[in-house]
């Protein structure tokens, strides 16, 4: 038996994924609570790459554990190709094969035990793939992903470089036929010579395999390559998205605006003059009130103190922004008059 | 006083060794030279594994003694590093060169306040009372602009955010007031907003307080934010140096011309990435050839028969690798 594939239900204009206020709080003791995520809402088409980013700590890998069902989510549901993940039509068994993650440590993630092979052939076969089929899949993976399996198959994940383990658990994520693949920081730790090897392998088995990614990373330059479209977090929640050359080139948040400008210049006539935020990124357990940014915002006014903006579509209604100054009426005094939104 | 001095450099590493023994000998430093000038920053770029936090370390002589072969000359500030004696190593070490790392909690010591550790530096270098070291540990940490100051002086390191105690770090590696100050990847493990500011703070502080600095980092743009000129160093060698623009502008050796491909700035979606194939070597053996010849698409028979010559394109810029010696003699 081999793993048939997955039929597109929805069609095209059905998200793959749509995530609807999800939310996630992780009690600490004592009646604090860390809001990791709380109430994100988007959509990821089929076949596009969706890049997240944000600073530490502010919910990208709880979203994706979430999203992969690692961890239940309090609040929120997800669709995926419009069926409701966990229901009746979905079960998360069956979306588990569909939805596939890769993270960051590459190490950590292999089973030391294991051949490679063995390691990419074990989740086929815990879905009821023959062992012998499933070798076969794992041999053909690892060709696809540019490790010979004549040397590689039988090697252990301590005999492989960083770069080589990690193409070993991209081959290990595609080798249930996934829908939808969540790298999770996937490239960080790789030199930058080796991460660009890995980006190509990437981008090669989207077309190849008519994926669709989440891709996280910290890395704004690596996320710019990637994506078609981004999603950028600040304290558990989503406060910008929007086709990824439109929002590097005119950022709406000012968030996403310093962050931008907090990238080293790469020119040495032009270098950094004044840091775009002052201070660290609070943490989630007690956000600010209002829009969670204000303390930090050079444009806040008392509205922004007070009541929280809602992730507002903009103008030609493919970007998104949580900021009042975005928002006609809002009470901000940047924001555009009431008349020309209608 | 008419004749023009040559300043004498800050540092000067020539031809440095370092090999640790050990159920698998590594070969980390294979024949670094390379000169700072006083109050200059030189930034070193370079993959992991390259050597770098090596070459920081044998600065400080921090490197385990009784399994590190080193060999070479290191001289700091007029001082023969490697042949300091235990007491002139203790009074070289936060006077005269002194380091910042990526992780603070290297430098600082949980069980102490931040002020108690800075003063403490200070007392140890200088004839002074607890009470001045404190005031002066109060003036380090508004130099390095931590907020409220004096309340933090009596903070532990667990008590602040990770870019105040990177700040406490840098006040900490100053207290002595050192000549070289050595920063290994110190922004390496911050958010971005949080690493801009460090940098920025870094450049103020080496120009007003003069300092020379060697600035690790695997990060190009950052080298650029920092430095003035810049070394590439690959597999315990260093394969270009520099001015920061000759580099960014006009790299000559194949691996920072691949280095610099794969930093990805301004890269947009669509487009193929030029990667470097391969990985580096493990530095198990000497090199006797170019180390980079495997991953090289301009690799040549002589490239694998011996080591390619350190080639002067002019002061101060070198470049390892036989295509800047063909180009210097077709051009001769
Ligand atoms: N199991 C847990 N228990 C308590 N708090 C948690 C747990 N998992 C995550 N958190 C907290 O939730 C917040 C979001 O964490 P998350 O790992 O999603 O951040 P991130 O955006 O992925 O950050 P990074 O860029 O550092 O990977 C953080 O404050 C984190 O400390
Ligand atoms: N104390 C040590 N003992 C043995 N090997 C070491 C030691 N320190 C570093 N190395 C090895 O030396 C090489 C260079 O290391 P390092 O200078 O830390 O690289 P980087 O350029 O990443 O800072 C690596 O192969 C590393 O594993
Ligand atoms: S809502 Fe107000 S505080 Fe928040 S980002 Fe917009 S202007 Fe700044
Ligand atoms: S010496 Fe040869 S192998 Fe080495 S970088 Fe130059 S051309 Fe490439
Ligand atoms: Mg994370
Ligand atoms: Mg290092």
């Amino acid at each position: 038996m081999t793993l048939e594939t997955h039929p597109d239900r929805g069609g095209a204009g059905t998200p793959l994924l749509q995530a609807k206020t999800l939310t996630k709080h992780f009690p600490l003791g004592g009646g604090a609570v860390v809001r990791a995520v709380d109430g994100v809402d988007f959509a990821v088409m089929k076949g596009e790459t969706l890049g997240v980013v944000g600073e530490s700590g502010c919910g990208k890998s709880t979203t994706a554990r979430v999203v992969m069902q690692l961890l239940p989510q309090d609040k929120g549901e997800m669709l995926f190709d419009g069926e409701i993940v966990g229901g009746q039509a979905l079960t998360l068994k069956e979306y588990r094969r569909q939805a596939q993650m890769v993270f960051q440590d590459s190490y950590a993630s292999l089973n030391p035990r294991l051949t490679i092979e063995d390691s990419i052939a074990f989740g086929p076969t815990v879905h009821g793939v023959s062992k012998a089929a499933a070798i076969l899949k794992a041999r053909d993976l690892l060709q696809r992903v540019g490790l010979d399996p004549a040397r590689f198959a039988a090697r252990y994940p301590h005999e492989l470089s960083g770069g080589q383990r990690q193409r070993v658990n991209i081959a290990r994520a595609l080798a249930l036929g996934p829908r939808l693949v969540i790298l999770d920081e996937a490239v960080s730790a790789l030199d930058k010579s080796v991460e660009a090897q890995v980006l190509n392998l990437l981008a090669d088995l989207r077309e190849e395999f008519g994926l669709t990614y989440i891709f996280i990373s910290h890395d704004l330059n690596v996320v710019r390559f990637i994506s078609d479209r981004v999603m950028v977090m600040y304290l558990g929640e989503v406060v910008e998205i929007g086709p990824v050359e439109e929002l590097y080139g005119d950022p709406r948040h000012p968030y996403t605006k310093a962050l931008l400008s907090a990238m080293p210049s790469m020119d040495p006539d032009n270098r950094t003059m004044e840091a775009p935020l002052a201070g660290d990124p609070p943490n989630p357990i007690n956000p600010p009130e209002g829009c969670r940014f204000h303390p930090r915002c050079p444009h806040a006014q008392t509205v922004c103190a007070k009541v929280k903006p809602i992730l507002a579509t903009m103008g030609d209604g493919v970007r998104q922004a949580a900021c009042h100054m975005q928002v006609p009426g809002s009470g901000h005094s940047h924001a555009p008059a009431l008349e020309a939104a209608a | 006083m008419s004749t023009p001095q040559i300043p004498t450099p800050l540092v000067k590493i020539e031809n440095l060794t370092v090999r640790f023994r050990g159920a698998q000998t590594v070969h980390a430093v294979n024949g670094v030279s390379l000169t700072l000038e006083p109050g200059k920053v030189l930034g070193i770029l370079g993959e992991s594994g390259s050597g770098k936090s090596v070459t920081l370390k044998t600065l400080l002589r921090l490197l385990p003694e009784s399994r590190t072969d080193i060999g070479g000359k290191v001289s700091v500030d007029g001082r023969d590093v490697l042949a300091l004696n235990p007491q002139d190593l203790a009074d070289y070490r936060g006077a005269v060169t002194s380091m910042i790392f990526q992780d603070p909690a290297l430098a600082l010591d949980p069980v102490y306040t931040v002020g108690e550790q800075i003063a403490e530096a200070i007392v140890r270098h200088e004839k002074t009372s607890m009470k001045a070291a404190m005031a002066r540990a109060l003036e380090l940490l508004e130099l390095v602009r931590i907020p409220s100051p004096a309340r933090r002086l009596k903070a532990y390191p667990h008590e602040m955010s990770g870019g105040m105690r990177q700040r406490a770090m840098i006040a900490l590696a100053l207290a002595a007031r050192p000549k070289l100050l050595l920063a290994d990847e110190p922004t390496t493990a911050l958010d971005a907003t949080v690493q801009i500011q460090i940098l920025l703070l870094l450049r103020q502080l080496q120009r007003d307080l003069d300092m020379g600095m060697l600035f690790v980092t695997h990060d190009i743009g950052v080298a650029v934010e920092v430095s003035d000129r810049l070394a590439v160093m690959y597999a315990g060698q260093i394969v270009e140096t520099g001015t920061v623009r000759e580099l960014i502008r006009d790299p000559q050796h194949p691996y920072t011309k691949g280095l610099l491909a794969a930093n990805l700035h301004g890269a947009k979606k669509g487009e193929r990435l030029e990667a470097i194939p391969g990985a580096p070597p493990a530095l198990t053996e000497p090199p006797d050839a170019c180390s980079f010849a495997p991953r090289c698409k301009f690799v040549q028979d002589r490239c694998r028969a011996a080591l390619p010559p350190a080639v002067q394109l002019g002061e101060g810029r070198v470049v390892r690798c036989i295509l800047a010696e063909q180009a210097l003699v077709a051009a001769a």
